[in-house]
């Protein structure tokens, strides 16, 4: 029994790169797309992770999945590093460690029937379980999940993709797991079968005692579903709070512009909301700005965010924070501006 | 205020192998110079094939029927040499994929200014000089620069707006959205946002944004309509439809988008699966998913009529107490 305060992952000095070849002569470029990821998830918590495209937030759910291999850095599941793991002993740990993707069609075999594609897991991971067995746990898997076990035998492209994200949550949970990362698992659905899967989530994470790491870029999806979050930028941590600190009193610069620029479905609200909008758009990754990463779209830049890398300090509570000038850009007035609360 | 356009009992059907699909059914309204109207619904609600059909782009099995009257031009009678002449000059439409409605090939400068070109008149350097000033107004940087980059030079963002660039670049009377942010991210959504209400403001170009986006609806729209299963099911001022919904859907809608000032514990979303075309309940196509659904609503189908008499404001739903979930429960 694990105790509730106890570190179920823990991510050390994560790094990543990838090289990109731009011509057959000129020498390939590398593309930063994690450094220096650092922090854990407790078990029973929902952590969500938010950031633009190509901020490294898929990236890096795959590295703790061990299904993208770090450059560097430990991932630490129960104290035993992953990335050391032999192949074949992470094959077993798979069990606990399950993923849910964006493109539930596109995620599911269209050859195999819906009973095969939940039962699939099973095969694999314990091979020893019989038949009669595997059957029955598909069945009350389907009704976890809201799906009538008749149609077992049906195939995907007879569901509907709020169906089909409901098949994939039922693969992912047959093999009991302890973590599940969400990753943008309801960007692709319309907005009543969004509530629909957002809701099923969290009861099948208190009848299981999941543990969630929920992927999206969608902050208002973020903010309903997770205890703390995770704030990226070109590949680095920003911030870290939780749902709450994130929401009422951001503290980089950055996370509160991204949550000024949320819309919000409430008229009379976004019409008195000062819109902070960002300038310009994400660096290249390939070539980021020197020291502070942020600072070219950063309304409170100075000159030393350009010569030093912000350290990711660790504040009061335990939330953490990338920026030389937090303390000094406190302006609580602007805070209900960025809500219109 | 002036009609720009006047849509009639708008219809679409497909013809399937051996069937035919009704996509939009009957659907009237007019939008007026300047004001911006967002059309809300979800996949297969008919909204994004009611605003093509008026466009003349349907797929080849599509089928129009109804008026859509811009002044005394009925967009929907017109021959493709017809429609040419007024699409992109007095009616534009852009798309949430800005790649795939660019040409490739050709360099931005090229594409905006054979717009001018055509429908205006300029002379090419005219053209171009009037294509780089279009590119600065809707915030290209560099813009001389930019307009000789290729589409797949530039980011998302960009090409939104340099789609944005070339449906102004008449200065039409009315734009069509559909789903014009959903494949950015959020604070180049903001800006697009911004963007769209200033140049509402300067052009006095009428709006239509289609979304499934309730923000961006409540940011951007003055008008809503909301469409289910083909049909408009209500209809009125943002601000009416917020806080005093008056469908069971608008009001399943609402409650189903999480709030990012204020988290709820749970979500109450709409229960069951929105309607296959082809198979559309009797009565009203929403009643099996309907909290306040009886037995009127299983047999007719509800008009879209004024909730009351003076009201400019219309709803399809024969269900006349307050709507409410708490009331219901």
């Amino acid at each position: 029994m694990i105790a509730a305060t106890e570190n179920l992952l823990e991510i050390k000095g994560l790094r990543k790169s990838f090289s990109i070849t731009t011509g057959l002569l000129s020498r390939p470029l590398e593309l930063k797309a994690l450094q220096d990821i650092t922090f854990s998830i407790k078990k029973g918590e929902t952590l969500g992770i938010v950031g633009e495209s190509g901020c490294g937030k898929s990236t890096l759910g795959r590295c703790i999945l061990q299904l993208i291999a770090p450059d560097e850095g430990q991932v630490l599941w129960l104290g035993q590093d992953l990335t050391r793991l032999p192949a074949e002993e992470m094959r077993k740990r798979r069990a606990d460690l399950q993923i849910i993707f964006q493109d539930p069609l596109a995620s599911l075999n269209p050859r195999m029937t819906v009973g095969e594609i939940i039962a699939d897991p099973l095969r694999t991971l314990r091979p020893g379980m019989g038949k009669a067995e595997r059957q029955a746990r598909v069945v009350r898997m389907m009704e976890a999940v809201g799906l009538l076990p008749e149609m077992i035998n049906r195939y995907p492209h007879e569901f509907s993709g709020g169906q089909a994200q409901r098949i994939g949550i039922a693969r992912a949970l047959i093999t009991e797991p302890k973590l599940i990362v969400c990753d943008e698992p309801v960007s692709a659905l319309d907005v009543s079968i969004q509530a629909q899967i957002l809701n099923l989530l969290s009861e099948l994470k208190d009848e299981f005692g999941l543990t969630l790491i929920f992927i999206s870029h969608n902050l208002s999806v973020v903010r309903h579903v997770s205890d703390r979050i995770l704030v990226l930028y070109l590949g680095r941590i920003v911030e870290l709070a939780t749902g709450d600190e994130i929401y009422e009193d951001p503290k980089h610069p950055y996370t509160r512009a991204l949550l000024t620029a949320v819309p919000i479905p409430d008229p009379k609200l976004a019409r008195q909301r000062n819109i902070d909008a960002l300038k310009g758009e994400i660096p290249s990754p390939i070539n980021p700005p020197s020291g502070c990463t942020f600072r070219t779209r950063c309304r409170f830049a100075k000159p030393r965010c350009a010569e030093v890398r912000p350290p990711l300090e660790t504040l009061e509570g335990g939330r953490l924070v990338a920026c030389i000038r937090w303390r000094e850009i406190e302006i609580p007035e602007e805070s209900e501006a960025i809500l219109g609360a | 205020m002036s009609k720009v356009l006047d849509v009639i009992d708008l219809s679409v059907t497909f013809a399937l192998h051996n069937s035919e699909v009704r996509a939009v059914n009957n659907l009237n309204f007019s939008l007026e110079a300047g004001e911006t109207l967002a059309v809300v619904g979800e996949s297969g609600s008919g909204k994004s094939q009611a605003f093509l059909s008026i466009m003349g782009l349907l797929a080849k099995n599509g089928r129009t029927s109804g008026r859509a009257m811009m002044g005394p031009i009925d967009l929907v009678g017109l021959e493709t040499s017809q429609l040419d002449r007024v699409r992109g000059k007095d009616i534009a439409m852009i798309f949430q994929d800005p790649m795939t409605s660019l040409n490739p090939s050709l360099k931005v400068k090229t594409q905006l200014s054979e717009v001018l070109v055509k429908h205006r008149g300029f002379d090419k350097d005219k053209a171009v000089t009037t294509a780089i000033e279009m590119l600065e107004r809707v915030g290209i940087p560099e813009p001389a620069k930019r307009a000789n980059a290729f589409p797949h030079e530039m980011s998302g963002g960009m090409r939104q707006r340099v789609m944005i660039a070339m449906a102004l670049l008449c200065q039409p009377k009315i734009l069509i959205a559909d789903e014009p942010t959903t494949a950015l991210d959020v604070t180049v959504q903001a800006q697009m946002l911004e963007l769209f209400k200033s140049l509402t403001e300067d052009f006095g170009t009428a709006l239509v944004m289609i979304t499934h986006d309730l923000g961006v609806v409540a940011g951007v729209a003055d008008r809503m309509m909301v469409m289910y299963g083909g049909r408009a099911v209500e209809t009125g001022m943002v601000d009416e439809l917020f806080y005093d919904p008056r469908h069971p859907y608008t009001l399943g809608l609402l409650h189903s988008t999480p709030h990012i000032a204020h988290r709820q514990a749970r979500l109450d979303p709409i229960q069951g699966l929105p309607p296959s075309l082809e198979h559309l309940p009797k009565g009203c196509s929403f009643n099996p998913r309907c909290a306040f659904c009886f037995d009127r609503c299983l047999e007719e189908r509800p008009p879209l009529v004024p909730v009351s008499e003076a009201s400019a404001r219309e709803k399809a739903c024969f269900y006349e107490g307050p709507l409410s979930y708490e009331k219901v429960a």
